[in-house]
């Protein structure tokens, strides 16, 4: 990497991504993007795509596999566990508090039914982005075919996902390559 | 203890599960922790994730709220902890590997067939968390114009979110 690309301390990796889990809502990749990149000029735009198009692709929450392979990219293990407390400890307070007020105040009819609604609209969030993600696939029967088998095997038989995805997912890998074109 | 042991366990399994982020495993933790393990009822679960989207930082806060709710703040930090090791340790992992097998044709294959596994996961998400969030018509309204406002217009989620809050605290829900 160029002098263009300072290499930030394991302070200053803790503090920044602790600031972009306080400011994010509803997912903070735009903000860790816009920071990583644009602010503190940590690496390039086609680096932080590739690095994050990995973080999407392994399991686990994409900004969280993304402070473990930033950290680790500067400063190994030790930076990728300050990047990955940077980010956790502020949502984690905020979320235990909102829970504790949430327990004080529950049995008041007027926050239950602004809860009930709070929670209704916070579906439609899951709604809406299942309906981004799918709509690629209208185009591509087999896909959809695949996306269908997943609902009805999670969602109606409700069975083990442990057992299921590793099925799924090299059944999807196999079919696709092999009729997907 | 054992019951730390055994969020620790439920959660250190999700963690490897979840491809597509936390929401796609939603319908598993919804499985263990409701049917399974019964630390939560389900309009419990669906609350603890309406909760979790009123906080900042990332997706997956429903993880720790889940811990608070079944075991304090030592259940927070378990289930944290859990979610977040494996898949963290695989990352640091693969990281490395990952660009050197930038270019092999089986890297493209495993991601074009996980894709439409995600969105399956996802649907099913979204499908099991609307049957715990419709408890009538007006919540079933609030879902449905939330879900427009989300798809065809550019308000913060936020807001939309807080909108429907107060709608309810007024007492036009539910």
């Amino acid at each position: 990497m160029s002098d263009t690309h300072p290499t930030p301390t394991l302070a200053a990796l803790f503090l920044n991504f602790f600031t972009i889990g306080l400011c994010g809502f509803g997912g903070v990749g735009p903000w860790a993007r816009r920071m990583v990149v644009e602010q503190r000029r940590w690496m390039s735009a086609a680096e932080f795509t590739d690095m994050l198009g990995l973080c999407q692709f392994l399991p686990g929450g994409n900004v969280m596999n993304l402070t473990i392979a930033l950290g680790a990219r500067f400063h190994g293990i030790p930076g990728a566990i300050a990047a990955f407390l940077g980010l956790m400890t502020g949502p984690v307070a905020i979320v235990i508090g909102l829970g504790a007020i949430y327990d004080q105040y529950a049995g008041l009819p007027a926050v239950r039914h602004a809860f009930a609604a709070l929670a209704a609209a916070a579906s439609a969030l899951v709604i809406a982005n299942a309906l981004k993600i799918a709509e690629p696939l209208r185009k591509r029967p087999l896909a959809a075919a695949v996306a269908t088998v997943t609902f009805v095997t999670i969602a109606l038989l409700r069975l083990p996902l442990l057992a299921a995805l590793p099925v799924l997912a090299l059944a999807s890998t196999a079919l696709l390559w092999r009729f997907g074109r | 203890m054992s019951t730390l042991i055994a969020l620790a366990v439920v959660f250190a399994e999700l963690s490897l599960l979840a491809f597509g982020g936390t929401n796609s495993i939603l319908p598993e933790m919804q499985r263990q922790t409701v049917e399974v393990h019964h630390w939560l009822a389900e309009h419990e679960f669906a609350a603890l994730f309406a909760l979790a989207q009123a906080a900042p930082g990332p997706n997956m806060m429903v993880v720790s709220l889940i811990g608070w709710r079944v075991a304090g703040l030592a259940g927070a930090l378990t289930t944290t902890a859990a979610v977040a090791t494996p898949s963290s340790i695989l990352t640091l992992l693969v990281s490395g590997a990952w660009y050197r097998f930038r270019d092999k044709p089986w890297r493209k294959a495993l991601q074009t067939g996980l894709m439409p596994v995600t969105a399956g996961l996802l649907m099913a998400s979204a499908a099991l968390l609307t049957t715990a969030t419709t408890l009538d018509w007006t919540t079933a309204a609030v879902t449905v114009a939330a879900t427009g406002l989300f798809l065809f217009t550019r308000f913060n989620p936020l807001l939309v979110l807080a909108a429907a809050a107060v709608l309810g605290a007024l007492g036009f829900v539910a």
